[in-house]
This record gives structure tokens, sequence and C-alpha cells, in this order.
């Protein structure tokens, strides 16, 4: 496979202007012409739809959920960075570039972040326009905060519910255009396949989930949309529905995926209760702001945490990183906490969690204070785990929350399937090995409003379109394919919920292939998840009717395609000799214990491409440049 | 904890339902009603029974899907949570807990405790926006709103499209949803240049759905796990009156 | 014409005629009750305030607009009763609406249905005899008479207790509907509020029991109402 970015040329300033204008344009009287599909309706997908539907194109949006108002944009809490200088500190375009380039470990493209930073501001505006209710200051201005430890302030919000509030943005600007006709909404249907006719992709194959049925649709293009892969470690922030289906039946299909070993891994999540979890829940890492981290001293200990001296106490971050202390970034913090828990100083019923501790932040500025800092935080800890913040201090454990990895796209955003476009976290290109706080907001929308739009018309302009209709053989052999596939599942009837094959998974992937990997580690996961799927796929239990509303059924399939998924994952940090952001490997780590990179041999981007279910996956590497930003070492001592 | 759930199994919509009851033993106080029902259907598929259907994603009370009448209650006992947010320790061993979807002419159901409630989405359709196009717009700071107009319209702004309002009302009126809509833009600059016709549009759509009238007896208020206040309600009815009046 | 037919087919249309009418039978309350007080001094003083309020043109133009409101009120009231029975054609199991509504906001159908009973009653009793009777009676004299049954007292009682209940969610529910109900204004509609559903029911309380109390009537003239 040949891997050409299309990165244009030029100062890294003047590349996203440039290439807008060598863009190919499509004939404004034609644009109703061509159909595009649009899969997922989050904030990148239904911004995406939007917006083509406003330049006038026939879109087909589709989500496995009952509206676009319910994907998992919405539980975004904290904000969205632009860098507007609205509070004069000295921010601007370059310095959210380069932030973003430092905080991506120096593994994302130098021209996709520019370009991401550069468009940042007009989401701002668009989303105003839309009533998009930003915090404001008293005089009417909107508000700023800083987040994620940016030393600027450039993240805007909407309470703790940013997330929500900027989706419900995009799915308003979507109600427009379904009102006027130029959306179709397809609720309630999973994508299951990309067609691709002579080599192009044409249309998607859907199975619609009250009715069972498999259903065709053709277009001139594809648009995927579909969000992350962090629910292949079972436990994760990510809501339960969140899948891979789309983008990996995509990736068998010929789509590039790269880099799947970037996980973020967020430090200040409630810890799992017991085997009953279903999900992990997220608190805003602006706790640590206040919060002490600390475990006690004595392995094992199970006095109630105000039992245990301060002297009997070990405030590991503040030993360890005597400058940053408590708010060293979400990878080391996170890493700390699980080595702290390996090494036997876990606290709390299942020893898998370490304390974060309010009590001096409470003695020096008052419980007032910290209530109408936290409240809400406290509240939602409170309710789930039955105990009281302000009395006791939290139990924090790390959780899976955001994968950087994904389908590999070019500058336009197109994978390596011609006419086959993928946007948000979907895709690979803008965080690099680590994603910054604030910043997968700003992604999805910057792809969906403010570079789609123009990039795929390009390809509309210039490619050729042999009539295809969804009575093609192609779309017949898809359909044929998931029919079989479906009843194949529904045939096995073995012994194991499709459930307990999930949270095995679950376990194979947190054990082995999670905040710190070995050598051996992943080796092990690369022996043991072919033998799940192995198992899975003769010992699998799905129940119902593939006639009608099946839960199970369309979980089997999700899970059928995690467990493919987590082996790639696996193979992809086993040949990432190196430790960067979202990826650690112990055996490349500084004498400190934080992530030592391998520039001079892993400056790539990992591209695997499909050979087949026994085969290993090839892998393509993208050369990385830096040119403006120069790699150097993290270091938060 | 051991309790007995009585809940509604419907295959499809045009098929009769009816209460069936589940013994669920051994389930920790601390887990949510929502994984409660995850051990039960993984019991039941063990048994080769099918699961009981019901709709959920984020978990944590902010996308909406999740949305189950428990004991008479829209979202369970408890207020400003949603059906997710429900944890086992809120009622007692023994307990029997009686289930059963939202029920309302517009929410029909699709299976088990599904409802469809795209009738909510027709009336986004209808109005439910600021007619902005991609680009073209000015600078966000271009646009002051004052901080109190702003907070209002973000408490507004805060309804996840649950349905509990409806679910809740006893003429299954969807007035809280439309009046939190409408009065989010309302309030705010951006879209007040619509604001007539949106309105008009969007309370068209909500009686064409077969939503009930609004009796003015806040029992949305009190169920609506945002707690939206139905002086939203007020403001749409203000909206709604200056469309003919003025 | 047409938007105003457009206004009334909505939901919100069929709620402002509720509001309106109901807030002018509220106006009427008011009137009704301070005429009334004119009872307590005396029967000279109340025949002559009778016998203005017959006699006056714009009394009487605005007793046809009184009218149209007491049939519209509970026509389009039951209307949308209907309606919302229609809303939920199954109903749930378990409801528990009263953990989160007040009462009276529950029953104002059934208070609703009760006072309009007790308002035949109280026509037939006052109204019709001193608008149509061949000989017209001392209206002051038909109050005395009326009111020395224990049993008529006790209905208008109790009927006044339903007229409580009825306003207790009526008022409010007005203002609401018409939008007046926002943040800054709900204290003082409450306070207001308080006067039509207590008050006032409390002062239409008053005349039965004054007069069942202090003053006896004549028995021949009670019999002659014919309601025992």
């Amino acid at each position: 496979m040949k891997l050409d970015s299309k990165i244009p040329s030029g100062p890294v300033e003047k590349k996203w202007d440039n290439h807008r204008f060598n863009l190919k344009l499509v004939n404004p009287a034609n644009k109703r012409k061509y159909t595009i599909i649009v899969v997922g309706t989050g904030l990148a997908g239904a911004s995406a739809a939007a917006s083509f539907g406003e330049l006038g194109y026939n879109v087909l949006a589709f989500s496995y959920h009952e509206s676009p108002r319910r994907a998992h944009s919405i539980a975004a809490q904290g904000g969205i960075n632009a860098p507007k200088n609205y509070a004069n500190d000295g921010d601007s375009i370059y310095r959210l570039f380069y932030d973003t380039v430092k905080g991506g470990d120096y593994r994302a493209r130098e021209g996709n972040v520019y370009r991401l930073a550069q468009v940042s501001n007009s989401i701002i505006d668009q989303c105003v326009a839309q009533g998009v209710p930003f915090a404001r200051d008293y005089a009417g201005y909107l508000d700023n905060r800083s987040f994620g430890g940016a030393q600027v302030s450039r993240t805007f919000y909407a309470r703790g519910q940013t997330g929500q509030q900027l989706l419900l943005g995009a799915y308003s600007a979507l109600c427009r255009q379904i009102d006027l006709g130029t959306v179709k909404f397809f609720p309630r249907r999973e994508m299951l396949d990309v067609v691709l006719v002579d080599g192009q992709a044409r249309g998607i194959v859907a199975r619609n989930l009250v009715n069972g049925e498999i259903e065709s649709y053709d277009a001139h293009a594809v648009v995927l949309a579909t969000g992350g892969y962090a629910n292949v470690f079972y436990l994760s922030t990510n809501a339960k529905a969140s899948n891979a289906t789309a983008i990996w039946r995509a990736y068998k299909k010929g789509a590039a995926f790269a880099n799947p070993c970037y996980t973020q891994i967020h430090p200040t999540c409630i810890p799992q209760g017991g085997d009953y979890q279903s999900k992990l829940t997220l608190m805003s890492e602006s706790l640590r702001n206040d919060g002490r981290i600390w475990v006690p001293k004595q392995k094992g200990d199970k006095r109630k945490p105000e039992e245990i001296p301060e002297n009997e106490r070990d405030y590991y971050l503040e030993r360890l990183y005597p400058s940053f202390g408590n708010l060293v970034p979400r990878d080391v913090a996170s890493r700390r906490a699980k080595e702290m828990c390996d090494k036997g100083f876990g606290v709390g019923p299942t020893s898998l969690a370490v304390y974060l501790d309010f009590g001096a932040a409470i003695k020096r500025l008052g419980k007032h204070v910290i209530e109408e800092k936290y409240g809400n935080l406290f509240d939602m800890y409170h309710e789930i785990t039955a105990e009281d913040p302000y009395k006791t201090p939290m139990r924090i454990y790390p959780a899976v929350h955001y994968t950087m990895g994904g389908l590999w796209v070019d500058y336009n955003l197109m994978s390596s399937i011609p006419g086959m476009y993928v946007l948000g976290e979907a895709n690979f290109s803008d965080h690099g090995a680590n994603r910054l706080g604030a910043s997968a907001l700003m992604q999805g929308l910057a792809d969906g409003y403010f570079i789609i739009p123009y990039t795929i018309g390009d390809y509309l302009a210039t490619a050729k379109f042999p009539a295809v209709t969804s009575e093609n053989p192609e779309f017949k052999a898809a359909k044929t394919e998931l029919d079989g596939m479906v009843k194949r599942l529904m045939s096995i009837n073995g012994k194991k919920s499709v459930e307990e094959f999930h949270r095995e998974l679950g376990k194979i992937m947190w054990d082995n292939v999670g905040m710190a990997r070995t050598k051996e580690t992943l080796t092990r996961a690369l022996q043991e998840i072919p033998k799940l799927r192995e198992e899975f796929w003769q010992n699998v239990k799905v129940v119902g009717s593939a006639n009608d509303l099946n839960a199970d059924l369309e979980r089997a399939g999700r899970v059928a395609d995690f467990i493919e998924l987590g082996e790639l994952l696996a193979r992809d940090a086993l040949h990432r000799e190196e430790s960067c952001g979202g990826h650690f490997r112990v055996e490349h780590q500084t004498e400190d214990g934080e992530a030592k990179r391998n520039d001079e041999n892993f400056s790539y981007v990992a591209a695997w491409e499909y050979a087949g279910l026994e085969k290993a996956p090839i892998l393509n590497k993208e050369p990385l440049s830096f040119e403006d930003v120069k790699p150097s070492q993290r270091s938060y001592k | 904890m051991n309790v007995t759930l009585k809940v509604w199994r419907q295959k499809s919509k045009n098929e009769p339902g009816r209460f069936v009851s589940y013994a669920v033993r051994n389930v920790s106080p601390d887990a949510s009603f929502l994984e409660m029902l995850d051990v039960l259907n993984v019991e039941l598929v063990k048994k080769g029974e099918e699961p009981i259907a019901f709709d959920h994603d984020c978990r944590e009370g902010i996308c909406g899907s999740c949305g189950i009448v428990i004991d008479g209650r829209a979202h369970g006992p408890g207020r400003g949570a949603a059906t997710c947010e429900l944890r086992m320790r809120s009622f007692r061993e023994g307990d029997t807990i009686v289930a059963e979807p939202w029920r309302a002419a517009p929410f029909p159901v699709i299976k088990d405790l599904i409802v469809d409630r795209t009738a909510m989405d027709r009336i986004m359709y209808a109005g439910g926006y600021v007619s902005a196009k991609t680009g073209g717009v000015p600078d966000g700071n271009a646009i002051l709103i004052p901080k109190p107009v702003a907070d209002e319209a973000m408490d507004a702004a805060s309804c996840i499209g649950c349905g509990a309002c409806v679910a809740a009302c006893p003429n299954s009126s969807a007035m809280l949803f439309v009046g939190a809509k409408v009065s989010q833009l309302a309030l705010l600059p951006q879209g007040k240049v619509e604001a007539k016709r949106r309105v008009e549009r969007m309370v068209d759509q909500m009686d064409k759905e077969g939503f009930g009238n609004c009796s003015n007896n806040y029992a949305c208020e009190a169920e609506c796990p945002k707690e939206i206040s139905v002086t939203h309600i007020a403001r749409l009815n203000m909206e709604f009156l200056k469309t003919t009046v003025a | 014409m047409e938007k105003l037919i457009a206004f009334y087919n909505s939901s919100i249309g069929k709620k402002v005629t509720m509001s309106l009418t109901g807030l002018f039978l509220c106006t009427f309350l008011v009137e009704h009750l301070v005429g009334n007080m004119i009872l307590f001094a005396g029967r000279e003083a109340f025949d002559s305030y009778s016998e203005f309020m017959v006699a006056n043109p714009i009394i009487r133009a605005v007793e046809y607009l009184l009218f149209a409101s007491l049939l519209f009120h509970p026509l389009v009231g039951l209307l949308l009763w209907i309606n919302n029975k229609r809303a939920r054609p199954q109903k749930y199991d378990v409801y528990m609406l009263k953990e989160n509504t007040p009462l009276a906001s529950r029953i104002t159908m059934l208070t609703g249905s009760l006072v309009f009973l007790f308002l035949v009653v109280h026509l037939r009793t006052f109204f019709i005899p001193l608008r149509f009777a061949e000989v017209k009676p001392s209206p002051y004299g038909l109050v005395v008479e009326a009111f020395s049954s224990a049993p008529y007292c006790a209905f208008y009682l109790v009927a006044l207790v339903f007229l409580a209940y009825h306003l207790r969610h009526g008022f409010q529910s007005a203002f609401q509907t018409l939008g007046l109900r926002t943040k800054s204004y709900i204290g003082l509609l409450d306070a207001v509020a308080f006067i039509f559903w207590f008050i006032i029911p409390l002062g239409f309380a008053a005349m039965p029991i004054y007069f069942y109390f202090f003053q006896p009537a004549t028995t021949a003239a009670a019999t002659a109402l014919g309601v025992h």
C-alpha cells in the first residue's frame, strides 16, 4: 500500500490556505446530484452532514441511536480549546499548534495540527451563532479557563456539559437540514460494511436494528464518523454502545488502521466497585488542582484512611515530582497509580485504587470553597460510592478514556479507500500519541464543519463515477455475506454470553496491553486473543431472533470485531519499541521512569493493512518530519 | 441483596405486552439499576431466554437514552437523576420493583422497555435551531449576552431529551421538552430573529404528534433529571401568545 | 380570524381559553363576594343593591360574558381532558403522580365538575327566582331562607371547599398558561393566589354560617326553595 499524506508543501501557516485554493470545486447546480453517506452523527458526523446539506449535497446520515443527540460526544465535560487570545495571555494559533504537537509526544503531523489550531477559532464563532450557551462573564463576553495543565486560558465551556451543548448545536444544524430535506436521517441503523465498486467506496450496508433487515445504500462518497474503540478494554469511560465495527469492517475492506496502540488512560476515574460493573465514570481532572494523591506506606494497610496518621502516608506524586506534584500529565499520573497498586499499596475493597484527599484543601480553603468548585463532582462520587468525599478521601483509579489511533487518513481526511473519509475520533490524524484536554471536541468539529466540506468537493469534482445502484452485485454480495454472519452468530448456540466474552477480552487487554506494556505481556496477549476469538465463534450464545430488535445480536457482532481489533492493538504495541504518550513500554523508560521515545526508529505513523484473518497484517510506515516543533524529552520534575 | 423485578415484556410494537416477574439474587447495593438488569440479562441469555431490552448508553446521566418508569416514577425514586444513575441501594431487601416503559401515545413501544421517541426529534426538526449556516458568522464576542441570560439559557439547554417529562405527565404532554428549547433560543439574541416561526412550528408539530395538553401540575419538573424549571413552559406560552397577538 | 382559529386549535390556544375564562370567573368572584358582603348590612341595603345590579345595562351585558365563560370553561376543559386521556392509551401499572404533584392539581377535573354542579343548584336557588319568577322575591329573603337549612348550608360549605381546591390549582395555572408566571413574579403570584383560593372561599363561607347561626329564617320560605 502506498500512503500519500498529501500534506501541502510550503510554510506551515500557509499550507491550508494554499491547499484550499488548489482544491477543485463542484458546481453549485451539480451538488444535489451527489449523494454522500455519513455514518455516525456525533460531533464530527452531525457537523459534516449539516454542512454538506447546506452546500446542497444529497446527504444520507446514519446512526445506531434513535437520535443524533445521543452520541457519546455528549459526555465530554471540560471544554473546547481555541486560541482566541481573549484572555490577552499571549495565546496564538502557533502556540496551540506547538502545545498540541508537543502534547502528542511528537507523533502527529505538523500540517494537520496547524490546520486544527487555525480553524478552531471559527468553531467558537459557529457555535455561538447556533445558540450554544457558552459561559459568559458579567460584561457579557465569553469566559475562558485554563485546562489540562495549559498555561493559557483558551478553553471555552458550557458548565460541565460542553460536549452536550456542542453536540446539541451540531444536532440543531442537522435538524434544520433534515427539515429542509437535504439530509435524510436513518435512526437505529448500524453500518456493517462499506461497499466498494471498482475500488471506490460507493455505499454501505446497514442493519435496521428494529426489524433486523439488512439494507443497502449507494452514494458517491462515504464518510465515517463513528468514534473511538476504547471499549475494546470492556471497562472504559466510553458509552456502552460505542464500538469499532464501522471502522473495523472498513479496515477489512482495505482502509489502513493507524497507530492502534495509542490509547489514553485518564487518571481520575471512580474505581471499579465489583464484578457487576458495566462502565467507569470519569471525574474532571480539575480535581487534582486541590486534591492530594496518596497511598499508605505500609502494604495492604486496611485501616480507614482517616485512621492513618500523616507520617504513614506516601504522597508519591509529590515525592517523585516535587515541582509538578499532583498536577503531572494524565499519562504519568495514571501510570504511577497503577504502579503503586501493583506493588501492593492499593486501597479500597479491590486494592485497585489510590486516595485523592481533599482534607488539607478543606482545612486551608474551607468546605464552602471546595463545594463551590467541585460540588457536582463530589455529589456524583457520593451517589455512586455512597461515601462522602468531604469526610473521607475519594478513591480513584485510571480508566481508558480515548483512543488517539484510528483509520489512517490523508490531509483531505480520506482513508486509503478512495471516496471513504474518516472524521473525529475514528481517524488518527491530529493527536499523535497523546491527546490534550479540551481537544477532542475541537477536532471533531474542525473535521466536520471546516475541513471535510472543502476536501470532499475536490474528490467529487475530479473522480469518475460509473453508474452504481444498490442493486449492483457488490451490494448483493455484501448483504449475502452479512446475512450469513448473522445466521452464523445465531446458530452457534454455545455456553457463554456475549457479555462474558467482552469482559474476558477486556481483562486480557487491561492486564497485558494497558498502561504498562512489556514484550512479555504483549506476546501473551497475542496468544490469548486469537484463542478467545476461536472460542467466541464456537461457544458464544446469542438468543432471540434476527428479525427484530436484538441487543444481544448487535453486541455479538461488535464484540467479534473488538476481539480482532484487540489483536491488532497488541501487535502495534509490540512493534513500537519505544514509549510515547499513551503508549508506555516498560522496557523503554528513562532512569526516572518516564516515557522514552525512540525518534530515530519510530518517528512514523504505523498504518496497518489487512491481509486476511489468519495472516499477519502488513505494516506501512508514513514518516513524520518536524520542521517547526523540534522533538525533545518531556520532563515534569 | 435480593429483589423481585416485575417488568414489562413486549415483543414488538404490534404485539400485546405483559408483566413478567423475575427473582434477582445477590445483587450489590452499589450496583446501578441498569447493572442489575445486565446481571439478570446474562442469566436469561444462559437460560436461552431473550434478555430484557432497554435503551441505555452513556450511563452517566447525560445522553438521555435510558428511561424506565420504576415503581411509578419516571427514572425511579429520587430527584434529579436519570435511570442509569439510580443505585440498588435506593431499594430495600425483598422489594418488588415494577419497571415499565414510558407510556404515551406518541411513544410507541418498540420492544420491552424501549420506546420510539423520534416524535421529539420531529419537533426539533420543525424549528429547534438557529438557522446559522456554517461559516459566515460574526466573532463569538461580537454578540454580547448578559451573564444571567446566558445562565438561564444554559439551564434550559441542559435538557437531555429523555422524555421523562412526557412519561411523568398525567397528560403525556411534551411542553417541558418544547419549552426548554423555545425558551433557550428566545432568551438568546441569536434566536430572536426566528422566534415567531420557531414557536409556531414546534407547537404545531407537538400537537400533531399526539402529545397531551399541559395542565400545569408540574410533574415534569419534579421528574426531570436535569430539574428544568416550568418557568420555561411559561416562556413558551408567552412566545406562542405573541405570535397571535403581536 | 384565521389566525385566531388556528390559535384556538392549538393545545396552547385551548389552554389560553381556559385561562382567560377562568380568570374572568375569578374577577366575577371578587365582585360577587364584595356585593354579597352587603348582606351583612341588612335587608334593605342588599335588596337595593340587587335591584341596581339587575337594572344596570352594563352589568346585564357582562352577564352574557359570564355565562359564556361558565359554559366555555368547563366545555373546553372537558375537551382537553378527553384529549389528554387519549394521549396515554395504555395506563401505568404503578403511577406515583402523588409524589410529584400537589393534591389540588391532581383533582382539578373533579373539583371543577363538582363546582359546576354546585353552580347549577346555586343558580336554581337564587338566580332563577330572582330573574324569572313572576313575583320577584326579596333577594335578602331568599338568602335567609336558603341558609336556614342545615343540609343546604353543609352542601354550600362543601362546595366552597371544592372551589378552594379548584382555585388553588387554577389561579396560578391561568398565569402560567399566559406566560406570566415567570421567576420574578412567582412570589407575588403565590400571594395573590392565596387570596383567591383561601380568603375568597372563606368570605363566601361566612354567609351561610352567619345566617344559619344568627338569623333564623321562616321555615315556610325555606321549603319553598325545594332544595331539601
